[in-house]
């Protein structure tokens, strides 16, 4: 049997009072997209950022393709093969959506205190980052500021953004946030077609994503894992259905 | 790229300070090239400063530490008989090169107002150091001799001391416009407008930030440098507070963020020092009013106002 590319083990990070990530145990094998639900204040985000390394657990360990990253900085996950996109719109406004790209590829090209040459005609830089602009669907936004892009098109920059640092596992965090009806079902076409190619950890708060592309869903209440499932398992169990899905729906 | 408006601007205003020496001196006017002067030895501060400030987001407010570190370098040196030009701009780049990554190493840590604080405290620190310094002057300062660079560079002359300094500006000029399109440059703006995402894609932001601060410091120590040449005399006063508090105003009258706006942010504010002061001794009432106009109408300050499309990539 092949290993988990991520394995979260035992995972615990409190504040104050509150616990917040409560002895989570989760997975995701290579090539599975591996989603994550719960209502509002399940501690999805706290959980999230643990990963990312935004966040530093209090006890538990979460290994990434056979390492251990639990003490890692974010930036260091990053060049191991984390790759994220963050729920709330996160990409570089006053830079062109080439520039995006060519800056997270520049992240993985060696250091870059480089003084001298100028990087927005670096052809490193400009040709790979075009090559990926494209297999998203934006190539002839390239030149456009990220900020003036719509909000569909800067989420899919975003996760541009995360495929230009080569990586070996996706983090997306709620990708469909914030979109109408159409962006949702681009961007669920566009993850499809990245399904196989990447793993992903996929937090979502749109069943619709969730059951139509995720293999494996685990259910987040209060901090605790209650189940984890396909996603037929999980629309079935009586306990995620009193917790989580009755209420919400 | 630059617009050609904007470089045509730049070709004559260079053009122009090349030919103020010759021209003061036959409307016999020395006073204008000691101001001029001084002009553009603020207008380096400000570049300086603008480079973490305005394209790094980091508010610096003791920028002057490095202005009087500079001039201290050539005042102690030349206390000691070392009058070697070199020698003494080497001390002066290196020492305040070096204070720099010990001030970033702590100030960076922090963020926002503790940054502000911090910074502003580290150079108060050292304004009070030289003012206990009795040996060098205390609060009264020191005198110090012009630097000496061999004998085909005479300091001692005041067009060439102005045609140094103009050197100067032109190379730290033309270094910052490399700099901020650099990979470098591209790393220390996206920091600026997004960290937590700059993180996520690989980069340990702090590591970049205080190398720019760093390289910040060791330009205002070549200001520092070039004033107490200038000036032939250094004083704490140079290390005041209020005096980052101006090279600040410099670079938001100038435009933030741009690599040639701090240079008319430094003009702007000398030159109306200089004729607001005849008016009144209070001029800030006048001047108060003209910067506030700047700032909530020009999103670009001065360099913002000048015509020419605007070009986000680069200025």
């Amino acid at each position: 049997m092949t290993d988990p590319i991520l394995k979260v083990d035992q995972l615990v990070k409190t504040f104050g009072g509150i616990t917040a990530t409560d002895h989570v145990d989760f997975e995701v094998m290579p090539g599975e997209i591996h989603a994550v639900i719960g209502p509002n204040g399940a501690g999805k985000t706290t959980f999230v950022a643990q990963v990312a390394g935004m966040l530093r657990p209090d006890s538990g360990k979460i290994v990434f393709n056979g390492r251990d990253i639990s003490r890692m900085s974010a930036p260091q996950r990053s060049h191991v093969g984390l790759a994220r996109s963050f729920q709330i719109t996160s990409v570089f406004k006053n830079f062109t959506a080439q520039e995006n790209v060519a800056l997270s590829l520049q992240a993985h090209a060696g250091h870059s205190f480089r003084f001298w040459k100028r990087a927005s005609t670096d052809a490193r830089l400009v040709e790979p980052a075009r090559q990926i602009l494209a297999d998203v669907g934006l190539a002839d936004r390239a030149l456009v500021l990220a900020g003036n892009l719509a909000h569909g098109e800067q989420r899919q920059l975003e996760i541009a953004m995360a495929l230009a640092t080569a990586p070996k596992m996706l983090l997306l965090d709620e990708p469909t946030a914030g979109m109408g009806t159409e962006e949702s079902e681009t961007m669920r076409a566009f993850m499809k077609d990245l399904k196989g190619r990447y793993s992903m950890l996929l937090i979502e708060h749109d069943m619709d994503t969730v059951f139509s592309l995720a293999d494996r869903v685990t259910v987040l209440v209060y901090g605790r894992s209650i189940a984890t499932g396909t996603p037929e398992e999980i629309r079935n169990n009586a306990e995620v259905r009193a917790a989580y899905l009755g209420e919400d729906e | 790229m630059l617009n050609k408006t904007k470089l045509g601007f730049l070709v004559v205003l260079f053009g122009l300070l090349i030919f103020l020496p010759p021209f003061f001196e036959a409307i016999e006017e020395p006073f204008y090239l000691s101001l001029a002067s001084r002009v553009l030895i603020f207008a380096i501060a400000a570049i300086s400063l603008d480079l973490i400030l305005g394209y790094g987001g980091l508010i610096s407010f003791g920028h002057a530490a490095y202005l009087g570190l500079g001039a201290y370098a050539v005042a102690i040196l030349n206390f000691y008989d070392i009058e070697n030009g070199w020698l003494q701009l080497i001390v002066a780049i290196v020492g305040s090169g070096i204070v720099a990554a010990f001030i970033g190493s702590i100030s960076l840590r922090t963020g926002g107002l503790y940054f502000i604080m911090i910074t502003l405290a580290f150079t108060q620190m050292l304004y009070f150091l030289g003012i206990s310094l009795e040996e060098y002057g205390g609060d009264d300062g020191i005198n110090t001799a012009r630097s000496f660079f061999g004998d085909w560079i005479d300091l001692d002359d005041n067009s060439t001391l102005y045609y140094v300094i103009l050197f100067f500006l032109a190379l730290c000029t033309f270094l910052s416009w490399r700099l901020v399109n650099s990979r470098f440059g591209m790393v220390i703006r996206g920091s600026h407008s997004n960290e937590a995402r700059m993180e996520a894609i690989g980069y340990p932001v702090f590591r970049y930030r205080l190398v720019a601060f760093v390289i910040s410091g060791a330009m205002c120590g070549v200001a520092g440098f070039l004033l107490a040449n200038l000036t032939e005399f250094v004083t704490p006063e140079f290390m005041r507070w209020t005096r980052s508090g101006e090279i600040m105003i410099m670079v938001l009258l100038g435009g933030m963020g741009t690599v040639f706006g701090p240079i008319l942010g430094a003009a702007a504010y000398l030159l109306l020092e200089d004729v607001l002061a005849t008016v009144t001794q209070h001029w800030w009432i006048i001047f108060g009013p003209m910067l506030l106009i700047i700032i909530l109408f020009a999103k670009k300050g001065l360099w913002g106002i000048l015509p020419g499309k605007e070009d986000m990539s680069d200025d």
